[in-house]
């Protein structure tokens, strides 16, 4: 679709080109265009919820009926009131201990004063923000670790055929499977009186890293080792120096391929994070669902399926941001 | 005639295979004299290439050697600029940016900042691609790319430019325009210039000397044409030039009489002309001919070493 900025060196004067940007709009191509792009993806949604209200009443479970669009929808609404009281009781405790200070500092200058944080539970907002920090740190070391290592492996075919077979054996491991190994190495070695990040969050940061590592790291060193033989002989004859030469090079060659790695790599990463989350008891969305499947109350499928959907719009989020991100950033896009 | 300025002695190259060694060229001598434009001409597969990777030191010869103004060539180095056939930009580069890369690499220390910007604008306006200098290659077209190549090349002040098929992959009109633009600037800046071509017209228009080649394995010089046409040289005007048409059939008959195509077999024997003879033309066969086993040919002396 054209846009204003878009329309070239030709520009008609500002009033005329917009007249024509807005005819271009209404024009029947483009507005059977728009309603194949938005219609029918509506169509689909539609479908989907009639057929899932109709069914789902004929589940039965020990904990009632499968829930509905309409339960989880209300489930939704009530997470949110729960959230919102909660915040408001959190803001009156620290408020009251803000006070309690401010009279103490008025007696004594001196005194030592804190602020403790709040003690009550946390809710479901809360809590997707703890796996979203958790997954982009695990991420961020995955890419931090794989990015660098693919770089050598590309590289270097010697390298390589030595690592190979690691890379084949560790690549598909489940996360449950690394999870308890993490778990008693963190406890061991993760000792500290007052330690800045829960043993949990490490826990599974950590798998989600050994996770989430290998497709970036395989897609960096194929990116890497496929660099254009002709652009090797313009290095070749420039006599480039080998950090010159992998910094304007080969990294620049690769980064269309390593951001193809990011990508999988990420949606691994939140796939992964439920997971660790529920075995580790990180209080995140895996621990959101875990407790609601404990806790066993009628409520709980619904509480549960509003994760589910939440879990999956924010794997879609996370993986337009990174699409947005490799646009601005990759050559090729 | 001067000292020569790049001199090829007996240079022979032979690749490793499962088969054992393949004698890609053997016994190759050439000289050529500073601001001397030379075309290697030959069939596909005759080592063309291998010869000119040799010169600009991608490749090592297995025996003999290059030596550039007394220094031997083992290294490659922007001295010995190529121009490669797909232009061989960096995709994420803008035009100005790519002969960037080489003034930067070549005159970190000679030239100051603002001098390098001159130089990059000037060799881009050399090749009339300023208006572009903003643009990504993905974004111009291909004769425009090989035009930016060819700036690149020219920005590292080689000793002598080297250019691998740099119109191959053209139009029949675009290749004539960079034809006619590449004449201008050698004569401008009086560059050593060796190029592959395979085509017979862009040999005799371009060049001082045409190198022709046998068919390989082991190929080899089979003719040497020196061309004398007046320059500046008109495509046009030349087209009935007697000499012209003469050069032109010499190279004709070199390579479809006495070379044939690789996989044909029918040698004719060469006759004289009056062209030099440097090695041993006329065995145009091939090992991978259909009709004949290499066995039932008699093997010239390049062949027996070859197979040895």
């Amino acid at each position: 679709m054209t846009t204003l900025t878009k329309s070239g060196p030709d520009k008609l004067p500002a009033i005329g080109s917009a007249a024509r940007v807005l005819a271009e709009k209404l024009s029947p191509k483009a507005l059977g265009e728009a309603a194949r792009n938005l219609l029918l993806p509506l169509i689909g949604m539609t479908v989907f919820l009639i057929f899932w209200q109709l069914m789902a009443p004929q589940v039965d479970t020990s904990l009632g009926e499968f829930p509905g669009p309409t339960d989880v929808w209300e489930q939704a609404g009530q997470l949110w009131q729960e959230h919102q009281s909660e915040q408001a009781r959190a803001d009156k405790f620290v408020t009251m201990q803000e006070e309690r200070n401010a009279r103490i500092l008025a007696d004594n200058p001196d005194a030592e004063v804190r602020i403790r944080d709040y003690p009550g539970a946390p809710t479901f907002f809360t809590q997707i923000g703890t796996s979203l920090l958790t997954v982009l740190s695990g991420f961020a070391l995955a890419s931090i670790i794989a990015i660098p290592m693919g770089i050598m492996i590309g590289l270097n075919r010697y390298f390589a055929a030595a690592v190979n077979p690691l890379i084949q054996i560790f690549k598909p491991v489940s996360p449950l499977a690394w999870l308890p190994l993490v778990t008693m190495v963190v406890s061991a070695t993760y000792v500290s009186d007052d330690p800045m990040f829960e043993k949990a969050f490490i826990t599974s940061m950590i798998t989600v890293t050994l996770c989430s590592l290998w497709p970036t790291l395989i897609n960096t060193s194929v990116g890497v080792a496929a660099v254009d033989p002709d652009l090797l002989n313009v290095s070749k004859v420039l006599r480039l120096s080998f950090w010159t030469h992998t910094r304007r090079v080969v990294l620049p060659s690769a980064v269309p391929m390593i951001f193809t790695g990011l990508r999988v790599s990420l949606g691994i990463a939140w796939m992964v994070l439920i997971a660790a989350e529920m075995l580790a008891q990180n209080p995140g969305l895996g621990k959101f669902v875990w407790d609601e499947f404990q806790n066993g109350s009628s409520e709980s499928l619904s509480r549960i399926m509003v994760a589910v959907l939440a879990i999956g719009f924010i794997g879609f989020v996370l993986d337009r941001i990174m699409l947005l991100i490799q646009k601005k950033v990759a050559w090729n896009e | 005639m001067s000292k020569s300025h790049l001199e090829l002695t007996g240079v022979q190259m032979a690749f490793d295979t499962p088969e054992g060694p393949f004698i890609a060229l053997d016994d190759i001598n050439l000289k050529i004299r500073k601001g001397e434009f030379v075309s290697l001409i030959g069939h596909s597969g005759c080592g063309k290439s291998t010869v000119l990777n040799i010169v600009a030191g991608l490749l090592q010869a297995t025996r003999g050697g290059c030596v550039l103004d007394g220094h031997e060539v083992n290294t490659p180095g922007p001295e010995r600029a190529v121009v490669f056939q797909n232009h061989a930009l960096m995709p994420w580069l803008t035009v100005y940016e790519n002969v960037q890369l080489a003034v930067q690499q070549v005159f970190r220390k000679a030239m100051s900042r603002r001098e390098r910007r001159e130089w990059i604008m000037h060799n881009l306006a050399l090749v009339n691609m300023e208006h572009a200098a903003n643009k990504r290659p993905g974004e111009i077209s291909g004769g425009m790319a090989q035009r930016v190549g060819i700036a690149r090349a020219l920005a590292m002040k080689p000793s002598v430019l080297l250019m691998d098929e740099p119109f191959g992959a053209l139009d029949a009109l675009t290749r004539a325009h960079l034809q006619d633009a590449l004449m201008e600037i050698q004569q401008d800046l009086n560059s050593t210039v060796i190029m592959i071509t395979h085509d017979v017209d862009e040999a005799v228009l371009l060049s001082d000397r045409i190198i022709m080649m046998t068919n390989g394995p082991a190929a080899n010089i089979g003719e040497e044409l020196t061309i004398d046409l007046p320059r500046p040289r008109n495509r046009v005007t030349l087209a009935d030039n007697p000499d012209y048409v003469h050069c032109r059939q010499a190279v004709l008959s070199f390579l479809y009489e006495k070379q044939t195509f690789p996989g044909k077999n029918k040698a004719e024997p060469a006759p004289s002309t009056t062209t030099t003879e440097t090695g041993a033309g006329g065995t145009g066969s091939n090992a991978t001919a259909t009709d004949h086993s290499p066995e039932t040919e008699k093997p010239g002396p390049e062949k027996q070493r070859a197979i040895a």
